[in-house]
């Protein structure tokens, strides 16, 4: 074990004797079986809590962590329960084939939509809660009192008469009493480890560079791969001349991988691509070889204006409302498709025997994971297995998206017994994404005589992520998508919070050839543009300001209202901004959460200095406002990097920008000073996410921003088209 | 064979003299706290120092870092101490995914060797190295904080 590194708070499996002995691994490996063994004599209390005679505390975490914070925040929520000391918490990740195996158990690993706290809040609290009960109840055992006598804080028990005992003393009999159900819950406001800003896990790896991603992992006896997909999609592969390059040094194979891609193996990585970019292949490009982005943009135009379209959002009577308008108001906005880019390419590691397939992958679902390794090895669930790995970046492409773990374990297959890490190159990883999709969308908006904002009509027209990511989601939905109306949806964790008397929001599908995908805020990025920046341009025409024209609409939804009025006064609109400074708003309901932003802008000739953006979120609860802080500073440069740099072009059936150097990413030269309020209102109703909502606020309160400073309204994006630059 | 002299010690390597010196550090030497996020000089995730210079090693080839002194992340700690940046930067808890900071610190360990008190100005010009995640506000607080601590 000597090359591995240390992982402190931090082991990858579990072996509870429940899990049958849970020793998943077959290598050496950045996890030991020392630690593995100790764990598997350490008892467990309930599937959340086991706690080791050394009062070590070990938190199983069924959601991945990819910078966003999650597993910090779900193990102040369990220890906060538990009443443990916070400094003996560590944590694990019970494997997918365990769930599995344990009938899902740790239930959903799913870690996109914002969904990591929020959905397991309750039962993470709970199994912290219980875990608590049964030490309880296991000290008052052996002293013979009531366990009423008993309390718990700091990992310690003390009963009558003084006794005192510690967790990890009474860990092993508490582990056999009966695990009790829906526990009571503390109230938030007695918290005293959730809700403070606590430091994360892992930052002294992250930092040392010991840390090991997918990309780091090494195994004995392993190989590299590099693997090129058609680079037209829906592509095959027709031919490939391996001869040319397998005498290269190091190569090992060369081979397809199902019918649309081809891989090299190579004792090295370098090697492997080397060869591969060296690889004659032809292609069989497929129907798609002429879909350019004029074509795509064409088809969604005819949408703009349809018959056919799928209703979001409907109240009152558009069409009287339009007809009987004083004065209308038309604008057509449009969105590009734009890749992840995470900032570690995709890769996967899998080894496979006629007896097992093992896959290392980093992925924010080790059960679509595990799901791509049984329909790829074609064995049993039984014999496969996932190692979760913290990811370089998630964003939402290794969620529902598994195909660099399907390629791993098919070329692994060719080879018995050796495992093999696939890395993409990052021209695979751009030509190759589940993009963000496109759309354009028309608004019109209605007054009467006296400037009342009477109707609103909000066309989209583009593509549908769920038709070809979740197609049974539109079987039940009559062939509507209901994630197109993301921020804009009748009710829900997306609903819209403007009052209009008549309104209308529908969705013309049209669907190119380009893989869609959930791209960080999916389809709120373009609906919180289109709408408001259209509520900028109504306010406008209405010849108000556009805090007040919002206000006025935003009557009945006081936490959409709370989170505008929020950043409205930290900036100082209505005050006089710095000379040459001018402000934008923008706001929406998202993922549950309620979010604002204010910009303040400067432009001088095609430059936009982005100098100060004040937002606001309110996720009904704060679990580490440290972490909140930094995803929506971190959310506000993905966002404005999108906005001013970033657009997969389509040409020829495939995309243009491959890597960095044409498609840009901010750097710290651009970055505003983001300053966040976090106002939590608390309550009963459901838990906002974190990640994803604050990133559609930042492009529409720079776009009302630079709106204000120009008179110029930009509709399409990103802003580079426009000549306009991110100074 | 090539000889490398990676923090401070010498390793033989078989590799094509073309190699870039990022794959030769991760897949020959064996070390994999540098980066690769690009391979076109564009993100800086994969630099390390190399006679002291920061250097995006994905576009430097093997056969010029032959003879010379390469630094790495690995390497940055001095007899068991890890450098100021590195304290700043868990102080002020900078990274998020982490998978740029190898890169980012090291670019910053060079900026603070040759201007120990940086203005925010000498950092947006040499600080270009790309996070995805967005930590740049820490970040530059953590540079600033490193500064003031020699
Ligand atoms: S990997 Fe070298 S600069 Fe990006
Ligand atoms: S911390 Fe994730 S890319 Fe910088």
């Amino acid at each position: 074990m000597n090359f591995v590194p240390k992982m402190n708070r931090r082991s990858f499996v579990i072996g509870s004797a429940a899990a049958g002995g849970g020793l998943a691994i077959g290598f050496d490996l950045p996890f030991g079986p020392k630690e593995a063994a100790a764990q598997t004599a350490a008892p467990e209390l309930g599937v959340w809590v086991v706690i080791k005679p050394d009062d070590t505390v070990v938190i199983r975490m069924a959601r991945s962590e990819m910078g966003q914070g999650t597993i910090t925040g779900l193990a102040q929520l369990v220890a906060e329960e538990l009443e443990c000391d916070w400094s003996k918490v560590t944590y694990e990740y019970p494997t997918p084939g365990q769930n599995l195996a344990r009938k899902r158990v740790w239930q959903s690993y799913s870690t996109g939509g914002s969904r990591g706290i929020r959905e397991s809040h309750e039962y993470v609290r709970q199994g912290g809660a219980s875990a608590r009960m049964m030490l309880l109840q296991a000290a008052a055992n052996e002293w013979k009192v009531s366990v009423e006598q008993c309390s718990a804080a700091n990992s310690v028990i003390t009963g009558p008469d003084g006794k005192r005992t510690t967790f990890g003393k009474v860990a092993d009999a508490a582990s056999k009493l009966p695990v009790p159900e829906k526990p009571k819950l503390k109230d938030p406001k007695d918290w005293k480890i959730a809700g403070k800003p606590i430091k994360r896990f892992g930052t002294e790896d992250k930092v040392t560079g010991k840390q090991v991603y997918g990309f780091d992992l090494k195994l004995p006896g392993m190989l590299n791969a590099s693997i090129k997909e058609s680079p037209v999609f829906g592509g095959k592969v027709k031919s490939f001349d391996a001869a040319k390059v397998s005498g290269m040094k190091g190569v090992k194979k060369v081979l397809q991988v199902g019918d649309t891609a081809v891989a090299v193996v190579a004792d090295s990585w370098w090697q492997a691509n080397t060869a591969l970019e060296a690889l004659p292949i032809v292609w069989d490009e497929g129907p798609n070889a002429k879909v350019s982005n004029a074509t795509i943009a064409e088809t969604l135009k005819a949408g703009l204006d349809a018959e056919q379209a799928f209703v979001g959002n409907q109240n009152g009577d558009i069409k009287a409302a339009l007809t009987s308008a004083a004065k209308k108001v038309e604008a057509v906005y449009g969105y590009p498709y734009q890749n992840h880019v995470c900032m570690e390419p995709m890769n996967a590691t899998a080894r496979y025997t006629a007896d097992k397939c093992e896959v290392w992958v980093p992925t924010q679902d080790g059960e679509a994971s595990f799901a791509a390794v049984l329909a790829a090895s074609g064995l049993p669930a039984d014999k496969c297995e996932v190692y979760k790995l913290d990811l370089g970046g998630g964003f939402g492409r290794r969620g529902a998206f598994q195909d660099y773990v399907r390629q791993a374990v098919l070329i692994a297959k060719e080879m018995p017994g050796t495992p093999i890490k696939l890395l993409w190159s990052r021209e695979e990883d751009m030509a190759q994404g589940r993009y963000h999709p496109v759309m354009q969308c028309k608004l019109v908006g209605a007054f009467d005589k006296d400037n009342n904002l009477t109707g609103l009509h909000m066309r989209l027209s583009g593509q549908s992520i769920l038709a070809s990511v979740r197609p049974q989601v539109l079987e039940q939905e009559k062939g509507r998508d209901p994630l197109a109306f993301q921020g804009v949806f009748q009710t829900g964790e997306h609903a819209f919070g403007y009052t209009v008397p008549n309104l209308l929001i529908d969705h013309a599908m049209r669907n190119p050839h380009v893989p869609p995908g959930f791209w960080r805020g999916v389809n709120i990025n373009q609906n919180c543009i289109f709408l408001e920046c259209f509520m900028d341009e109504l306010a406008l025409a209405a010849g108000q300001d556009a805090l007040e024209f919002r206000r006025k609409l935003l009557g009945k939804h006081p936490r959409n209202l709370g989170v505008l009025n929020a950043v409205a006064e930290r900036i100082g609109w209505g005050k006089p901004a710095p000379q040459g400074v001018h402000r934008g708003l923008a706001h929406m309901k998202a993922f549950n959460a309620y979010v604002a932003a204010a910009a303040e802008v400067s432009v001088t000739g095609n430059k936009v200095k982005v100098h100060r953006i004040v937002a606001a979120t309110d996720p009904t609860y704060a679990v580490n406002p440290a972490q909140i802080d930094r995803q929506v500073a971190g959310s506000f440069v993905y966002g404005l990097s999108a906005l001013f740099y970033q657009e997969c072009t389509v040409k020829d059936g495939r995309m243009v920008e491959l890597n960095f150097d044409t498609y840009n990413s901010m750097r710290i030269a651009q970055m505003p000073k983001v300053e966040s309020i976090i106002m939590p209102a608390g309550g009963s109703g459901p838990w906002g996410g974190v990640g994803e909502p604050t990133i559609c606020v930042a492009a529409p309160a720079v776009l009302n921003a630079y709106a204000a400073a120009t008179g110029k309204r930009i509709r399409s994006f990103p802003l580079k088209n426009h000549n306009i630059e991110l100074a | 064979m090539v000889r490398l002299t990676v923090n401070g010690k010498a390793h033989d390597i078989d590799v094509e003299p073309n190699t870039p010196l990022l794959w030769a550090i991760r897949e020959n030497v064996g070390l994999t706290g540098t980066k690769y996020g690009c391979g076109v000089a564009q993100c800086g995730a994969c630099t390390v120092h190399v006679d002291g210079v920061a250097t995006r090693s994905c576009s430097f080839p093997v056969s010029a870092a032959v003879g010379k002194q390469i630094t790495t992340i690995e390497g940055l700690a001095q007899s068991g101490a890890l450098h100021r940046v590195q304290r700043a930067w868990i102080e002020h808890e900078v990274p998020q995914c982490g998978y740029c900071q190898s890169g980012m610190i090291m670019a910053v360990a060079e900026l603070l060797k040759n201007k120990p008190k940086p203005t925010d100005a000498d950092i947006d010009n040499t600080i270009t190295n790309i996070c995805r995640c967005g930590t740049f506000q820490q970040v530059r607080a953590a540079i600033h904080a490193a500064a003031a601590q020699a």
